[in-house]
């Protein structure tokens, strides 16, 4: 069989099937329970740390 | 030490530089071993003078915002730059007149066609992705650019490629692929700044203190990522001699074709839309001060755009040797690309949800706002032109400028000037901007320009294609090309009409900004005490 026929054979049918699958548990692990709350902390994040970097965890006080 | 080996590495290649201008075979070739020899020596020198000097170390507790403010002047000098070379080329279309005589071979239409496209998506959109991406990356993993000064190779490399492609295009160097053009070596060049680009991108992310990765930067990555990928496939070139900028494509026939607009529309995807969906998702939200409407509807117009963009090159080549397959294939993902797009533009658009009255106040949000109304309303007309038969009417038509240029004057130009209204004041320090009521200016000016080139664009596309295929009862053609190009000499008026107003407003803009970093008031102290998180 040629490169191109195998190739094209493969991409039609084993790459496209793990493809579509990575990316529908992309979106179900987007959707997976729990999850609210770490996008509202990563939402959030941008209105942290506006002026400088955050302190390298051992140079910070305990809280 | 290194010094050292920097000084080898610059005399050596001051020399070699000058060794290939006395064998240049061509003139572009001639000239841009002159700059990289000249670049080089000045190089040389400085290097020179800061050997076995004390350095200063690099302060961890700060952010690198140095190599950001030279962007943001790169930017808008770029983008001046880029209009104004538009608005010329695009009355010469309209008065042919100015191509001039004495600039034939260096400043007629061809010639600079090239300049005003890369100006202003490469040398404007692209020193607009790199600042703003080290801005946000820096801010949103809370930690100092990565590498050192590596991120100012990346500034300063990135910039000497474009000079060398502008100067290379004016004086005849192209290797005729759109967006593609320049020649082997500065291809090599900006694969070599480019990989520099990932790596300071990438370490910052690495060494990051905030434990997710906000989606900006998802969006930024892919970017870069993809651009390096599609760069080097797209520029497979042999070139002639090592000294001449000639160069001879390793793919021939419609494999080049394919591939050139595998590289021309994911140029679009990745570099116009990817990257600039990460402006959109930083900069939005910290405008309207209220986070993304949406995290996980972010995360899926990712994924979804990024699984889908990658295919929709071929509709590019309808009705060419292009296999039926391909270009349907091109087609249908085209039009399922509406979906994320969509998504997207709500995802910004719903940002503001609680906050619509602040466009009232607000000027530069009320230009970023704009700017999703065009990622809309062009990421809607581009599924529809790939359809075959409305490509058999709008294919080579002006239809097809009116809609590149309302998504870049639209969606990347407002965008970036709502980042550089954003940056500027912050950047250097300043309590706000100097003038709203210059940013309403340029609101203004922008918008109505656009209006009135992507409206001539429409008439004058679907003009064009309605004539090219009217037959007569015998079936033969009834117009003849230079019908057309006659018909359409209002249109051609009106476009140049609306970018000479697009590049008013951009001037306002630089006005504005320079007299924010010398005139308006300084901002107050921070307050010394940072409050827990």
């Amino acid at each position: 069989m040629q490169t191109y026929s195998l190739l094209r054979e493969f991409a039609d049918s084993w790459m496209l099937l793990a493809l579509t699958l990575v990316f529908v548990g992309v979106i179900f692990w987007a959707y997976r329970p729990g999850s609210r709350s770490a996008h509202d902390a990563a939402a959030a994040s941008i209105f942290r740390n506006d002026t400088r970097p955050k302190a390298a965890p051992t140079e910070t006080e305990p809280r | 030490m290194t010094d050292y080996i920097k000084l080898t590495a610059l005399g050596l290649i001051t020399l070699l530089a000058a060794i290939a201008a006395n064998h240049a075979r061509d003139l572009a070739y001639m000239v841009h071993a002159v700059i990289i020899m000249v670049v080089a020596a000045g190089l040389f020198l400085w290097v020179l003078r800061r050997t076995d000097e004390p350095r200063a170390a690099m302060p961890q507790n700060e952010y690198l915002d140095g190599v950001v403010r030279y962007g943001v002047i790169a930017t808008a000098f770029w983008g001046v730059t880029g209009f104004l070379v538009g608005v010329v080329i695009a009355f010469q279309l309209a008065f042919p007149a100015l191509n001039f005589e004495w600039a034939q071979g260096y400043a007629n239409f061809g010639r600079l066609r090239p300049l005003h496209t890369s100006a202003v998506i490469f040398a404007f959109g692209g020193n607009a992705l790199i600042c703003t991406s080290f801005y946000v990356v820096q801010r949103t993993s809370a930690a100092r650019l990565w590498g050192g000064n590596l991120a100012w190779f990346v500034f300063w490399g990135y910039n000497l490629f474009i000079v060398l492609a502008a100067t290379g295009y004016l004086l005849g160097a192209t290797q005729s692929k759109e967006y593609a053009e320049p020649e082997w070596y500065i291809d090599i060049w900006l694969t070599i700044v480019w990989l520099a680009y990932l790596a300071v991108y990438l370490g910052t992310i690495i060494k990051r203190r905030e434990p997710h990765i906000y989606v900006a930067n998802w969006f930024y990555l892919s970017f870069i990522v993809t651009v390096a990928m599609l760069h080097v496939m797209n520029n497979l070139s042999i070139p002639v001699s090592v000294f001449g900028s000639k160069s001879v494509q390793v793919f021939s026939g419609v494999q080049d074709a394919m591939v050139q607009w595998w590289y021309g529309h994911n140029a679009v995807g990745f570099f116009l839309t990817a990257g600039f969906l990460g402006m959109m998702y930083y900069f939005v939200p910290k405008q309207a001060e209220r986070p993304v409407y949406s995290y996980k509807l972010s995360i899926i117009h990712f994924w979804a755009l990024i699984f889908l963009y990658i295919w929709a090159g071929p509709h590019h080549l309808h009705y060419t040797a292009l296999p039926e397959w391909a270009a349907t294939l091109g087609m249908v993902f085209s039009i399922m690309l509406w979906m994320p797009s969509w998504g997207g533009m709500i995802n910004g658009l719903m940002t503001l949800s609680g906050a619509w009255d602040r466009l009232r106040t607000d000027p530069v949000l009320r230009m970023m706002v704009v700017a999703i109304g065009f990622y809309g309303m062009s990421t809607f007309e581009g599924p529809v032109m790939s359809i075959k038969a409305v490509n058999s009417l709008s294919h080579y038509t002006d239809w097809t400028i009116g809609h590149v240029h309302s998504g870049a004057l639209g969606w990347n130009g407002m965008i970036t000037f709502g980042a550089l209204y954003f940056l500027v004041p912050r950047l250097w320090n300043r309590d706000r901007l100097y003038s709203l009521a210059m940013v309403s200016w340029h609101f203004w000016l922008a918008t109505i320009g656009i209006v009135l080139y992507a409206s001539a664009m429409w008439v004058s596309g679907i003009m064009e294609g309605l004539m090219w295929r009217e037959v007569d009862a015998n079936g033969f053609l009834v117009n003849a090309f230079a019908d057309t190009v006659s018909a359409k000499w209002p249109m051609n008026i009106v476009r140049g009409l609306g970018g000479m107003l697009y590049l008013a407003g951009s001037i306002i803009m630089c006005v504005n900004l320079w007299k924010t970093v010398t005139s308006a008031p300084g901002r107050a102290p921070a307050p010394a005490a940072i409050p827990a998180e």
